[in-house]
């Protein structure tokens, strides 16, 4: 199935070059590129929210970008069942937004990482649906803010409602307090909203796609969407 | 009139930036600090006779100034 999409640049987006060639080049589709001062999104089944540090990050991450006024069409599309997807900043956007539950905090030791990281499937969603449960990911992360946080009530209606798509592991597959690399609760590396049409991810899938990539698992994510 | 807001992580999140502020003061001898927390001040100028002040100050700091599931604020 062909897949339509469009990516959005803020003033501070520096990932978002790299997903429209992801886009372009999994689905076969150029991607709109919209401006966040736009008013209109053409109809697309995935709209991209990508990395970067939107509006220098000030006041908190993602907060600024989350006022703009083209959210008001990412909301539109979420819910009449469009896939969007939030990549780093993206997903401190979506949580400020509201689409997804909780936050993002600073890293617990207070250091910008920027390595390869591992990942595995949580739960099912239409985002990782061709990954097999026992694939580890090996995807980049570069975030300084991307601690997840959430309530005692936030976290129990996540895992309630099998919304934590994706958590941080070790090569072997082990979640736990070495592996977690932020201070993540719960390990968690990525997270959907209820109808899980809205995934919000740390680790950068753009950045994992190609030949010349240390890795080409990023390239699962677009496919479950496409198959 | 002047308003300033104070905003501040919940007490029961980890605040790291703090910690490592006590860390570093304990390291240059002053020992007895502890528990600290780093916060950030916003300052904005409201008209003296704008009604209903406390609503209004609600109302943006919900809108944006605060994230109410990390963070909480008091006005000075």
């Amino acid at each position: 199935m062909p897949l339509s999409s469009a990516v959005i640049t803020f003033p501070g987006s520096n990932c978002d070059r790299d997903a429209q060639t992801y886009l372009e080049l999994i689905t076969g589709q150029v991607p709109h590129k919209i401006w966040h001062n736009d008013q209109i999104i053409p109809k697309v089944d995935i709209i991209i929210i990508p990395g970067g540090f939107s509006f220098g990050d000030y006041l908190r991450s993602g907060a600024m970008a989350s006022k703009s006024p083209i959210i008001k069409e990412v909301l539109k599309h979420s819910e009449r069942g469009g896939y969007v997807l939030g990549i780093c900043n993206g997903f401190q956007i979506l949580t400020e937004i509201g689409l997804l539950s909780g936050a993002l905090n600073r890293n617990v030791k207070l250091k910008f990482i920027a390595k390869n990281c591992h990942i595995k499937k949580n739960n099912e969603n239409f985002f990782n649906k061709k990954i097999q449960n026992d694939k580890i990911l090996s995807i980049p992360v570069a975030h300084n803010e991307g601690s997840y946080y959430n309530s005692e009530e936030g976290l129990k209606s996540l895992e309630d409602n099998e919304q934590v798509a994706f958590l941080y592991c070790d090569k072997d597959g082990n979640s736990n307090n070495e592996s977690n690399i932020n201070g993540s609760l719960n390990h968690i590396a990525g997270i959907t909203n209820k109808e899980k049409n809205v995934l919000g991810l740390m680790p950068h899938p753009e950045r994992a796609f190609q030949d010349f990539h240390q890795s080409q698992d990023g390239q699962l994510i677009l496919e479950s969407l496409i198959s | 009139m002047r308003v300033k807001i104070l905003v501040r992580l919940k007490k029961q999140i980890l605040e790291p930036q703090g910690k490592n502020i006590e860390e570093c003061l304990n390291n240059l001898g002053f020992s007895e600090c502890g528990n600290v927390r780093q916060g950030k001040l916003i300052e904005l100028d409201l008209p003296e006779d704008i009604k209903d002040k406390s609503t209004y100050i609600k109302d943006i700091c919900g809108k944006l100034l605060v994230n109410d599931i990390i963070e909480e604020y008091e006005v000075l």
